[in-house]
């Protein structure tokens, strides 16, 4: 597997002077074509900053990044997003909302128009693969959370993002609807090879999807654990349950530190 | 049905009590006329009353137009950036804060007497909270959102159009609303202060000549369109942005 993003002690600062807030210092890690990773750790420990990052939305103040061996200068289109609050806009109904990302990037933007027959079929394949077969014409107040946020997952990927990029996507959720989400996006990953970066804190959800678990410390954030999760795939939701997921899990939650 | 009886009802009250004080107390016609008095005069003076009201009217809804499109236009320039919202907003404020009633002189003297001074007040009076609703609908785009767009490479301008003013529409039409009253009253007011034609200045007219209960029957007519115009605003909104009126039975 070759290294599709590639940071080097990378660091990365907001704002200028005496406010400046280091949000990420000296982080190295390596994301293989078609991984998984994960990334955990206490809240405000820059999770999310990483993610601004290696989406090319903030660019690195030290350090180096790349995505496929070139530098990272600006925002990448390769990459698809979904965080925490589904943020389907209200006046589009499912389909039009998972359409949106194809009339910002290009070639499709140009295509739209003409082949929206084409591309709306499409759309309706990916919505049907999270089990959302009759709710394209569905308004998101009409759905619920969890519809939301498979919504908003297929908005990420409709336009085939090299990398999905997922911030706290199933936080909001309810345990049951978390774990059937999982096993959503587990499938979508396993069909696709889409390369994943998810950022979370739950422990048992990063274990459960991840190829390789990364804690961050707290802000700023470094890295204080790489973990490969061994287990093998295709890994049903049992797995949570076996002695080695738990150690794992533990492990994690040592290293995360804090009081008990 | 109790939305509609409940209003008019009310109403209805209001104008016997009105009628009652006013017999009750023996009221002199050129204080405060009675309703029936009211009502007989808007029948007695139907026609120049109505050719008036067509002129406030269309004065209104010409103001109210330039300043729909004039405080949408403003609003996203505003909106579009924090820097030129916060450069603008000072100068806009104060700008509002000029009573209009001081500006009609001026504008008679630049447009002389007739139905310009009053389109122009009308306009001015009602596009800034027009300018205040969208840019605020502008401002308040969620981040998250923004990013979305921003890392599939969106411009500025895409994430305006796609997410910024489809989102600010509800805050357009809300102040549609609020703008449409005031549009009435800076038409009325400048008509008051000079004119040649409209309602307030057959209001002016009759009140220099004592005929209080044509005063009165203009400001029942006034009363009458300003609902109207609020009403025909109000469903347009409702029109437009059905998905923020979700709540409700749609």
């Amino acid at each position: 597997m070759s290294a599709l993003v590639s940071l080097q002690s990378v660091s990365m600062v907001y704002g200028r002077g005496a406010d400046a807030v280091r949000a990420i210092e000296d982080v190295t890690l390596d994301i293989a074509k078609g991984e998984f990773i994960a990334v955990v750790g206490p809240s405000g420990c820059g999770k999310s900053s990483l993610m601004k990052l290696i989406s090319g939305l903030h660019l690195p103040s030290e350090g180096r990044l790349t995505i496929e061996g070139r530098p990272v200068t600006g925002p990448l289109k390769s990459v698809g997003m979904a965080f925490q609050n589904s943020n389907l806009l209200p006046w589009r109904n499912a389909i039009n909302n998972v359409l949106l990302p194809l009339e910002i990037v290009q070639p499709h933007r140009s295509r739209i128009r003409s082949e929206r027959a084409q591309y709306r079929a499409q759309a309706l394949k990916l919505l049907e693969s999270v089990g959302l077969a009759g709710f394209a014409e569905k308004h998101p107040w009409e759905l619920s959370g969890g519809m939301q946020q498979r919504a908003s997952i297929c908005r990420a990927l409709i336009h085939e993002p090299e990398i999905l990029m997922l911030d706290e996507p199933f936080g909001a959720l309810d345990a049951f609807t978390r774990e059937e989400l999982w096993c959503t996006l587990r499938d979508i990953q396993q069909q696709r090879k889409v390369t994943v970066m998810l950022v979370t804190h739950d422990l048992r959800e990063a274990v459960f999807l991840a190829d390789t678990v990364y804690v961050m410390s707290n802000r700023p954030g470094r890295i204080v654990m790489r973990r490969e999760v061994g287990l093998p795939r295709p890994r049903d939701l049992e797995v949570t349950y076996t002695p080695e997921f738990q150690s794992i899990v533990h492990d994690l939650r040592a290293c995360i530190g804090g009081r008990h | 049905m109790i939305q509609v009886v409940a209003p008019l009802l009310f109403t209805v009250l209001l104008f016997v009590l009105w009628e009652a004080v006013c017999r009750i107390f023996k009221l002199p016609l050129t204080i405060l006329p009675a309703p029936s008095e009211v009502f007989g005069s808007l029948w007695q003076f139907r026609v120049p009353i109505y050719d008036n009201a067509l002129v406030t009217l269309w004065t209104t809804i010409a103001g109210f137009l330039i300043a729909t499109v004039f405080g949408l236009l403003l609003g996203i320039f505003v909106g579009w950036h924090r820097t030129v919202y916060s450069a603008l907003y000072p100068v806009m404020v104060g700008f509002n804060s000029i009573p209009k009633v001081a500006v009609v002189p001026v504008l008679i003297l630049w447009f002389g007497l007739g139905e310009v001074p009053a389109i122009i007040t009308a306009f001015l009076i009602s596009f800034f909270p027009i300018v205040v609703n969208v840019a605020t609908g502008l401002a308040t785009t969620e981040p998250e959102l923004e990013d979305v767009l921003r890392a599939l490479g969106a411009s500025r301008l895409d994430v305006m159009r796609k997410v910024g003013i489809p989102r600010s529409m509800p805050y357009f039409f809300g102040s549609l609303k609020v703008a449409i009253t005031l549009a009435f009253v800076g038409a009325v007011v400048s008509e008051t202060v000079g004119a040649n034609k409209g309602l307030g200045k057959l209001m002016l007219d009759a009140q220099s000549a004592f005929q209080v209960s044509i005063v009165f029957a203009g400001l029942l007519v006034l009363a009458v369109l300003g609902i109207v115009l609020y009403a025909i605003t109000a469903l347009i909104e409702k029109r437009f942005t059905r998905w923020a009126f979700r709540g409700q039975h749609r």
